[in-house]
């Protein structure tokens, strides 16, 4: 079937400038977008997890399972966006079996599996493989079966035995921080380490993605400790609201100085590629950049946490707020996401010009697709809190 | 010793800057490229020559090579124009008595040495061929896109039929049977020529110690092998 090109003739008019003629067609889509979103909610999740294991923060205990098995819902589509991006997905496997060692994106498929296998499933199965043992005995029929394989024929539940796989639980959970710290910080490398555009060439790129990262998984699992509290018919508890909004409120503070000390190093600098860039965030970002990402997603929850941290009264309230403030926060991270990846290719790298983007409804590189991206880890998550509910876990002592 | 270093250190760069060649077999050619600005005259046989012979698409989303036309009016703006890559021609739409200056610059792969689309390949489907030319394997690209977002001269594409990423190849099936790439078999002036980069008495090598050459971005460090003659610093 020939291609139709009648989108490129549109996007050609809408051009202004100069852009070199290669350039009309975005090559990163909404996907794209998607994707370094999923890793950082996947990244910033374990991070607030291991707060409660590794660094014995109590109060969080009610979302650490909430925390890792939002990291494993969202891990196991974060290929996804990827792969149906690809032009040749049937391809993909090359990745892995012939990777390229000078290239960044080579490392992707084996950072995922190392983190995938190595920490969050381990964690996970060490963390429940009590419960799993005991449902186990306790259930009938296919659900007793399920849980049986998923212990994987490890039934001891000696306390001599519980007691290794809290050592080993831990130990994954201290290897698994910096693992979380290179997941994200090698998605930004991939953007960073493009010297050919001057709009994500920056070293602080992979530093900037694993906070952006941290501030993002931490509001989802904030959201996530909440709407499983209102389904459950459960009060939620306000002082693990006021833990968890302490950290995304420190989070927020050093990812904004991040991305602050990179847009004035570019200002102050002004290399070649100034000029191109004022005007592109000035016009076609500025929605997204200062009032999506900036005002909406992080002066407005830095100004709310910040009141949070000294307003200690009517609970009903805070909660709300913490709510919105999760939300917005997300919001801000997306826009974030989308700023990197379609700002930096709107611009030509003639620096003379721009081209424009319109993301389609359907099609595999669509909204409805990326949607669907991003609902279906809600749609795994609330198959694994069925499966594997915290609130019914057995209770060990410490 | 460490006079040793920076000596060592500035032979390299040396190298780098003159010829940008690491030649790993001497037996065969180091290709490199020029493009005398001065002689192109902007008749888009070139673009259109290589369309025609690598089945590029002739819709004008795609090009291996194209023309630019730069215009530097008097108040010293710019006016750059590229319609259709330069195929039909050009039509200067800026009034002549604002024109301080204007010229055509014709674009391509520029075959780096040290080439980004290359390093970030994640399967290697993009390498370097023994003479230094830059190629695709279409059968191994998994069309990730990295590679077009890599290249800072925007020389490469998508291709929309065979949905593998496509770029200039120095015509190298026809490098192979000791013929000029088709751009430069067609152009009228002699503006475009190539040449072995490590045999000094090559007529390349003799161009480049007589005109002051320079490549696109030197600050990119991407050991470009495609060299100017007479760039003007509006172009990027």
């Amino acid at each position: 079937m020939a291609p139709h090109y009648q989108h490129l003739y549109d996007i050609l008019a809408h051009s202004q400038g100069y852009i070199f003629p290669n350039e009309i067609d975005l090559q990163w889509g909404i996907l794209i977008v998607v994707y370094p979103f999923i890793t950082g909610l996947v990244a910033g999740a374990f991070i607030l997890a291991s707060l409660e294991r590794v660094f014995k923060v109590k109060i969080l205990k009610p979302t650490y399972q909430i925390a890792l098995l939002t990291a494993l819902s969202f891990l196991l589509v974060a290929t996804m966006p990827l792969i149906s991006h690809l032009s040749q997905p049937r391809r993909a496997y090359e990745i892995m079996i012939t990777p390229h060692s000078s290239s960044a994106m080579a490392i992707f498929g084996f950072v995922y599996l190392w983190y995938l296998t190595v920490v969050l499933l381990l964690e996970i199965w060490f963390d429940y493989r009590h419960s799993m043992v005991v449902w186990s005995n306790e259930r009938t029929g296919i659900m007793k079966w399920i849980y049986k394989i998923l212990t994987l024929g490890v039934s001891d539940i000696t306390p001599k035995t519980l007691k290794w796989d809290r050592k080993l639980g831990y130990i994954i959970t201290v290897v698994g921080i910096p693992s979380a710290f290179i997941l994200h910080g090698y998605v930004g490398f991939i953007f960073g380490s493009i010297k050919a555009n001057p709009w994500w060439s920056t070293p602080l790129m992979p530093i900037i993605f694993l906070f952006s990262a941290m501030v993002s998984g931490i509001s989802l699992v904030l959201l996530v400790y909440m709407i499983i509290s209102y389904f459950r018919k459960k009060v939620v508890d306000v002082n693990v609201l006021d833990a968890i909004g302490k950290y995304l409120f420190f989070v927020l503070i050093l990812d904004f100085t991040l991305e602050g000390l990179d847009q004035i190093q570019r200002i102050y600098e002004a290399e070649e590629s100034f000029e191109i860039i004022k005007l592109l965030v000035s016009s076609k970002l500025y929605l997204t950049l200062f009032v999506s990402q900036g005002l909406i997603g992080t002066i407005i929850p830095l100004i709310t946490l910040a009141f949070l941290q000294f307003y200690k009264h009517q609970i009903k309230l805070r909660k709300t707020m913490y709510f919105i403030i999760g939300i917005l926060v997300l919001i801000g991270v997306y826009s974030m996401r989308w700023n990197v990846v379609i700002g930096g290719q709107l611009f030509s790298k003639s620096f003379s010009g721009f081209t424009s983007f319109k993301v389609g409804l359907i099609g595999l590189d669509g909204t409805l697709m990326a949607a669907f991206w991003l609902v279906l880890p809600i749609g795994i998550l609330a198959f694994l809190l069925w499966l594997l509910p915290p609130w019914k876990m057995v209770k060990e002592e410490d | 010793m460490t006079g040793a270093t920076l000596g060592y250190s500035w032979l390299k760069s040396s190298q780098v800057l003159l010829f940008a060649a690491e030649p790993k077999d001497e037996t065969l050619p180091w290709y490199g490229i020029v493009i005398d600005i001065q002689k192109c005259i902007g008749c888009g046989s070139c673009a259109k020559a290589c369309k025609s012979e690598n089945d590029v698409p002739v819709e004008p989303f795609f090009f291996r090579t194209w023309i630019e036309q730069y215009t530097v009016k008097n108040d010293g703006t710019v006016d750059i124009v590229s319609p259709n890559g330069g195929i039909d021609g050009f039509e200067q739409r800026v009034p002549t008595e604002d024109i301080f200056k204007s010229f055509f610059v014709p674009k391509m792969c520029n075959h780096c040495s040290k080439s980004p689309c290359s390093q970030v390949c994640p399967v290697g489907a993009t390498y370097e061929s023994p003479e230094g030319v830059v190629l695709i394997d279409e059968k191994y690209c998994i069309g990730c896109r990295y590679c077009v977002q890599a290249c800072p001269y925007g020389c490469r594409f998508i291709h929309p039929v065979k949905k593998v990423a496509n770029k200039c190849t120095l015509c190298y099936h026809r490098l192979k049977k000791g013929l000029a790439p088709a751009c430069m078999e067609v152009c009228p002036t002699g503006a475009r020529m190539y040449g072995n980069l490590r045999d000094k008495n090559s007529d390349l090598v003799k161009y480049l110690k007589e005109h002051t050459t320079q490549v696109l971005r030197p600050h990119l460090n991407t050991g470009a092998k495609l060299y100017y003659n007479a760039l003007s610093g509006e172009v990027r």
